[in-house]
């Protein structure tokens, strides 16, 4: 569906994205995880005709990224990282825009909307203006705007970012929705470990403009080193039988005894070998954890992800007004 | 069986035409739909308009005479032209605001001509401009200014023309520009030369030989001259000429803006 190849934005000082070559598949939906500044904007700019590469191709849905930009315009859908719709129009309003700009044939304008507005759950509210809507609402209500055309992929720019806890989950729920009932390639930038696995069939880790890894969510968590560990906390007086039994297992790597009374394990599959181990020994608590993409990411880039730090954008005063 | 064909051409002809002009379409709606929402604004741009008229139209008035017209009368098509001036040069800064707000990008990201994005939104501005022309119209018949059919038909094709000729200088100036405040900064450099030099306020005869050469250049003395002559019959130029300066004028700035919306970048 998208093919990239030897893609390249250069900035006067700064390479965005290097060199990048990527093949998305039909009915997929990728993840490109990255800190901020990471690039992951920058590309789906480019995929969106929105820059020009410095050098490199791609193509969506067949069309090249340059020379056809208007054709790749009408496959995509986009939702950017800040709401964009117009906050004094209402939701309906927003999408009859966008229907018209994307020439949806006026027999099923109407229906389209409607549709739309149902999937992401905004039907009771279309006649509000979106600025009476939450924050919440207004990201449904853009990924409502960018399939109102049917676009074979579209595009979803840090789709929670800034959403409460709650708002978030709510937001998964209609993107999954979303895949289950059109037929559509998902792009989507994140850099919340967890939106990346619950989401995404494909990840892409991208750190300074470059992937550092590809595949699918559980292969990158066994790549970053696999054990999972269990922690056990047992009587006292069986500490050391116990200890023993635990050996015999094939499974269990590493035994280590804390201070505090737990038997610390490393075992290949948690889920797996603790019923296990739990029908040899008696056990008063159990408690285990997988490795998550954050491992995966630390071990890829060496660092932690950050959590988003806002820009302040301004104007021309605001800028001189501001000392950094 | 006549009907029939005509029907299917006509069908034909129409779905051919229908997206780039639901496209225009659209772009002016929601410009319109906006500027009708936002009150604030036509109090605003109408309230500047009254002010001149009614302050400096009465007080310079109490001191000064053109021929036989009260000052107030003679500035009149002024204000109309200061109106469109003002409000079709500041309606490039909402180029600017909808930058800010990322609503350009998602236009732009939608497979639409660029030069029909600008069109959409010069028949927004001209819009509002011919809006408030008419406020003051009927403002300016309250106070005693007489129409005609035909003075009406003339003022209103100026106000398009000389509106849509602003407005594309506005949107040009604001898709070269980031934030409002530099568009503000070059904007009092462009609107109050255009009002001041326009004789909006005086009459073009007996000026400075320099003041003259400078009122000549400017597109707003043309538009003002027009609606002189359309409005009170007096003027320095027949209103022909007017009318064919601003068709110029017009079409050199609607090009400009074309120009510039093609070279805009979207992020």
């Amino acid at each position: 569906m998208i093919t990239i190849r030897n893609l390249v934005k250069q900035y006067d000082d700064l390479t965005a994205v290097d060199n990048l070559t990527l093949d998305i598949y039909d009915n997929e939906v990728f993840g490109l995880l990255g800190q901020n500044g990471a690039g992951k904007t920058t590309i789906i700019h480019m995929l969106a005709t929105l820059l020009r590469p410095t050098s490199g191709t791609a193509t969506v849905n067949g069309y090249d990224i340059v020379i056809e930009s208007a054709k790749v315009r009408a496959s995509i859908g986009i939702v950017f990282q800040a709401p964009s719709s117009d906050d004094m129009l209402t939701g309906y309003e927003n999408l009859k825009l966008h229907s018209l700009l994307y020439k949806v044939p006026r027999q099923v304008r109407e229906k389209r909307i409607s549709d739309v507005l149902e999937l992401v759950g905004l039907t009771e509210r279309k006649h509000d203006q979106v600025k009476k809507y939450s924050g919440g609402m207004r990201r449904r209500l853009e990924i409502a705007r960018g399939i109102i055309h049917k676009p074979k992929i579209i595009f979803l720019d840090e789709p929670t970012l800034g959403l409460d806890p709650r708002s978030r989950e709510s937001m998964w729920k209609y993107i999954q929705q979303l895949v289950k009932e059109e037929k559509i390639t998902i792009i989507l930038t994140t850099h919340y470990m967890e939106e990346a696995d619950i989401l995404c069939d494909r990840i892409g880790i991208i750190d300074k403009g470059k992937i550092i890894a590809l595949d699918t969510p559980s292969k990158l968590k066994e790549m970053a080193g696999g054990d999972d560990i269990v922690k056990l906390r047992v009587k006292e007086k069986n500490v050391q039988d116990i200890n023993n039994i635990l050996k015999d297992f094939r499974f269990v790597h590493k035994i280590e005894n804390s201070v505090d009374g737990y038997i610390i394990l490393s075992v290949d599959n948690a889920s797996r070998d603790l019923p296990i181990i739990l029908k040899k020994i008696d056990v008063e608590l159990v408690e285990f954890t997988n490795p998550n993409l954050n491992d995966v990411f630390i071990r890829f880039t060496g660092q932690n992800i950050k959590e988003e730090q806002e820009q302040p954008e301004g104007g021309f005063m605001e800028k001189f007004a501001r000392y950094d | 069986m006549i009907n029939n064909n005509r029907n299917s051409i006509w069908n034909t002809g129409y779905c051919h035409i229908e997206g780039p002009l639901s496209q225009v379409y659209a772009v002016w709606l929601r410009e319109f739909k906006v500027f009708l929402r936002e009150r604030s604004r036509l109090v605003a741009s109408t309230f500047t308009p009254l002010l001149w008229l009614f302050v400096i139209g009465s007080g310079f008035g109490s001191t000064t005479a053109y021929t036989d017209i009260d000052y107030q009368t003679f500035i009149f098509p002024g204000i109309v032209s200061m109106s469109v001036i003002f409000s079709s040069v500041f309606y490039g800064s909402y180029i600017i605001w909808d930058r800010k707000f990322d609503f350009l990008k998602s236009v732009m990201v939608a497979p639409v001509n660029r030069g029909i994005v600008f069109t959409g939104k010069t028949f927004g501005g001209m819009t509002n401009s011919l809006v408030q022309a008419f406020i003051l119209i009927v403002i300016g018949a309250v106070i005693g200014i007489q129409f005609t059919a035909l003075s009406l038909a003339q003022t209103t094709l100026v106000v398009l023309l000389f509106s849509f000729a602003l407005t594309s200088l506005g949107l040009a100036l604001g898709s070269y520009m980031h934030s409002l405040e530099g568009f503000q900064m070059i904007v009092s450099f462009v609107v109050l030369p255009l009002f001041f030099l326009s004789g909006a306020l005086f009459p073009l005869d007996n000026l400075p030989e320099w003041l003259s050469i400078l009122t000549m250049m400017d597109p707003a003395t043309y538009a003002v001259d027009a609606l002189r002559n359309a409005i009170l019959e007096i003027g320095s130029y027949p209103f022909k000429v007017d009318v064919d300066i601003l068709i110029a004028f017009t079409s050199g700035l609607g090009a400009f803006g074309v120009f510039s919306f093609g070279r805009m970048k979207a992020v």
